[in-house]
């Protein structure tokens, strides 16, 4: 394997590949603390107008769709399962396992995104995009407004980084496919795990907050 | 200016002269002094508006300026001076340039991305340019809402777009110097070896990456709830006003770090060099640095004292604002230990860095007045906030500025600026800030409100004090801009070390080479190797 793997690209102001990957990596943990960070501003902002409206929230809680929530919810716990074979496979040498898992790591993202658009396009028919056409009766109708601003917010964000995240993976796909990566050398396909899975998390955070919440 | 270092090779000024060798550069010299043009522009902008501010303060009745105009001059000041002028000031330029120069580096970690940060911030800037053009901003620097997302008629979206792009500028600057000193050392250079610089500049860069998310995504809100009409931030709309103010403040208090950190970091190089004594207290200085950064983001609520948040809350910001003075009393005290039987030299920097300590000690302990509740109930949006800030962020962090500038300038440009000169414009300037913002702290104890363009007949006297200080103090800037031009092309070439400094960047030549060191340096032992009877020689400089 060694022979014909092919050697990192060493910038020439890193001592050797290894301080050039510790460095990308530790680089790709501090963006996902920025990332953390600034979702964090959206979750604090869920956190205080819930305790403002508890009341609004549960009715707006059970105005989403549960079951397209819940099985995007497993497709996206599946694409980092396949992600993470797909680091594995580079990181052994396995270059068309690796080739495949990647790109059903970015099928499965945009198949969340057909489901996730599926029901944004539904809830937008219903009334519930908030801003002069948002129709809803019931109590606390600014309150509810509210919870679907942050739901379309929060998983509007979430979408444009699983966007980018799927152009990155098809990317580094692709690069795998022509062969640029070996098991000396996959750092890309390593931060674009970090990066896949970080998105992961914060579904997993948000899809109790706008699916699960007083569903009991 | 100098086109061959010493030892015959090209430096990174001589390596290409095309605009096009600048504009894709990665060297990280290079991108240093592309920030430097660009951050002097932003200042020379807000600089006028500070300008206009105290002409038109001259007199108690609004004459110069409309209320509106008003409004929209302490805003463009406000907002250029802090996101275009203040966080970049010293790391992007002087960080950039000193950091991997004094780790033995040859660059940062990411060069390419240490340029993209450049256009950013230059995009960021467009933004805040068009902003101008377009009319102004009215809402002041801190956008609160729901003033800036219903009732403001001015450019706000516009404005929040260049201050949401330049918040990556500082992210992707922060990003960088965290790698590069974890990951860029030279062998033997251990995190204890580190020059105190390079230690604020990483504490800056924790604050720096961990802060300014937050105000992206609050500004990101402020856009979508003035162009939408929903959001969680208009009691009307059913959300909170104090939200959007704990979040702005949850960066915007540690944007001050941003500010204050590096300026330590300068003048820490600066006092150890022309007292020609290691610095007092190493290690204490180090904890501190990050003492600050992490008990920074634990004091935002300070701002919020008369805001109606609940009053525990209030108590233990209280309580945690006087906590962050004691590592920033820590560092003053060692400073002065320094100084303490040093040899003391009164070279420009070292004036400048004097200043620097009085100036921020003077900002330190007004802060713990505004940190004391009942007092800050009573002083809070008067101009005793005003020069408080002014005493940190003009008094501390652009003269630790200038500091760095007169510093360093032989290294950047391989050139020597006139002494004499240079000396008096470090007095000039602080004589000229006291006397601009001294009479402020009066003025707002007598309860002079901020953000008026009119005031009642008695506080003339102060504000004609205080603008003709102004006077002095453009001066002072004016005059390191004169005969540090004129030191490109006159000076007398410097030599690697014309301060007889401790230090790797000192070690190469100026202005130093593109990969900076002709061979990896190696280093044998602590920073601040400066011995007190070496001045009795006086290897250094004149």
């Amino acid at each position: 394997m060694a022979a014909d793997s092919t050697p990192a690209i060493v910038a020439s102001h890193f001592s050797d590949a290894d301080n050039q990957e510790t460095a990308a990596t530790l680089g790709m943990w501090i963006f996902l603390a920025t990332e953390v960070l600034f979702f964090g501003v959206l979750f604090a902002g869920y956190a205080v107008t819930r305790l403002i409206h508890p009341e609004a929230f549960g009715n707006g809680g059970r105005h989403t769709d549960v079951l397209l929530g819940s099985i995007n919810t497993a497709i996206l716990l599946t694409s980092s399962l396949t992600m993470g074979l797909a680091v594995r496979a580079s990181s052994v040498g396995w270059r068309r396992s690796s080739v495949t898992w990647l790109t059903l790591s970015a099928i499965l993202g945009v198949a969340f995104l057909v489901i996730k658009g599926y029901e944004w396009y539904h809830e937008s028919l219903e009334g519930l995009l908030p801003g002069p056409g948002f129709d809803y009766s019931g109590p606390d109708v600014p309150g509810v407004e509210l919870f679907f601003f942050l739901y379309f917010t929060m998983t509007g964000a979430h979408a444009v980084h699983l966007s980018i995240g799927i152009l990155v993976v098809a990317s580094v796909a692709v690069l795998a496919a022509r062969d640029k990566f070996s098991a000396d050398y996959h750092t890309p396909v390593v931060l674009t795990g970090l990066y896949w899975h970080f998105i992961d998390v914060v579904w997993i955070f948000l899809y109790p907050l706008f699916y699960l919440v007083s569903r009991s | 200016m100098t086109s061959i270092t010493a030892n015959g090779g090209p430096s990174y000024i001589s390596a290409g002269y095309t605009l096009r060798s600048w504009l894709t550069t990665r060297d990280h010299k290079r991108i240093a002094l592309l920030y430097l043009v660009s951050i002097l522009f932003f200042f020379v902008i807000a600089a006028v508006a500070a300008a206009m501010i105290r002409i038109e303060l001259l007199t108690p009745a609004g004459d110069l300026v409309d209320d509106d105009t008003y409004n929209k001059l302490f805003t463009v000041h406000g907002v250029v001076m802090v996101w275009f002028f203040l966080i970049p000031s010293i790391p992007a330029t002087f960080g950039n340039f000193l950091i991997p120069l004094m780790i033995g580096a040859k660059d940062v970690a990411f060069p390419r991305l240490n340029l993209a940060s450049w256009y950013v911030y230059t995009l960021g800037g467009l933004f805040v340019v068009g902003t101008l053009i377009a009319g102004g901003v009215d809402t002041g620097w801190t956008f609160y809402t729901p003033y800036t997302t219903m009732f403001s008629n001015s450019h706000v979206i516009a404005a929040v777009t260049g201050v949401f792009i330049v918040g990556f500028s500082s992210i992707f600057t922060g990003l960088n110097f965290i790698v590069t000193v974890h990951q860029m050392r030279a062998p033997g250079m251990t995190w204890f070896r580190l020059p105190l610089f390079v230690w604020a500049h990483y504490a800056t860069s924790l604050v720096m990456v961990l802060a300014t998310p937050v105000l992206a995504m609050t500004l990101a809100l402020i856009a979508i709830e003035r162009l939408l009409g929903v959001g969680i931030f208009d009691p009307a709309l059913g959300g909170d006003p104090l939200l959007f103010q704990h979040l702005f403040w949850f960066y915007s208090h540690p944007a001050v770090y941003i500010m204050i950190l590096p300026a330590m970091g300068v003048v820490s190089e600066v006092i150890a060099c022309f007292a020609r004594k290691p610095i007092f207290g190493y290690r204490f200085m180090v904890y501190s640095l990050l003492a600050i950064a992490a008990v920074g983001f634990m004091v935002w609520g300070h701002h919020m004292f008369v805001s109606g948040q609940s009053m525990y809350a209030g108590m233990v910001f209280s309580l945690l604002s006087f906590l962050v003075a004691i590592p920033s009393a820590i560092k003053v005290f060692n400073w002065t230990a320094t100084l303490y039987k040093g040899s003391i030299h009164f070279d420009a920097p070292m004036l400048y860095a004097l200043g620097f300590i009085g100036l921020f000690m003077m900002g330190g302990i007004t802060g713990i007045w505004l940190a004391a509740l009942a007092a800050d109930v009573h002083l809070t949006d008067t101009y005793f906030v005003v020069a408080h800030f002014h005493y940190i962020m003009v008094g501390g962090a652009v003269m630790a500025f200038f500091a760095a500038l007169h510093f360093w300038w032989p290294k950047v440009t391989g050139r020597l600026y006139p002494d004499g000169w240079a000396r008096a414009g470090a007095i000039v300037m602080f004589v000229g800030f006291n006397l601009t913002f001294f009479p402020q702290y009066i003025a707002g104890f007598l309860g002079m409100p901020r953000r008026y363009h009119a005031y009642p007949d008695e506080f003339q006297v102060l504000n004609v004090l205080s603008s003709g200080g102004a006077v002095v103090l453009g001066v002072g800037y004016l005059l390191p801009l004169l005969y540090l031009g004129w030191s490109l092309r006159r000076g007398r070439l410097a030599g690697a070390n014309p301060w007889g400094a401790t230090g790797l960047e000192w070690q190469t030549p100026s202005p130093p080479p593109p990969d900076n060191f002709a061979s990896p340096p190696r280093v044998e032992g602590p920073p601040y190797a400066y011995h007190a009877e070496q001045a009795a020689g006086d290897s250094h400089g004149r």
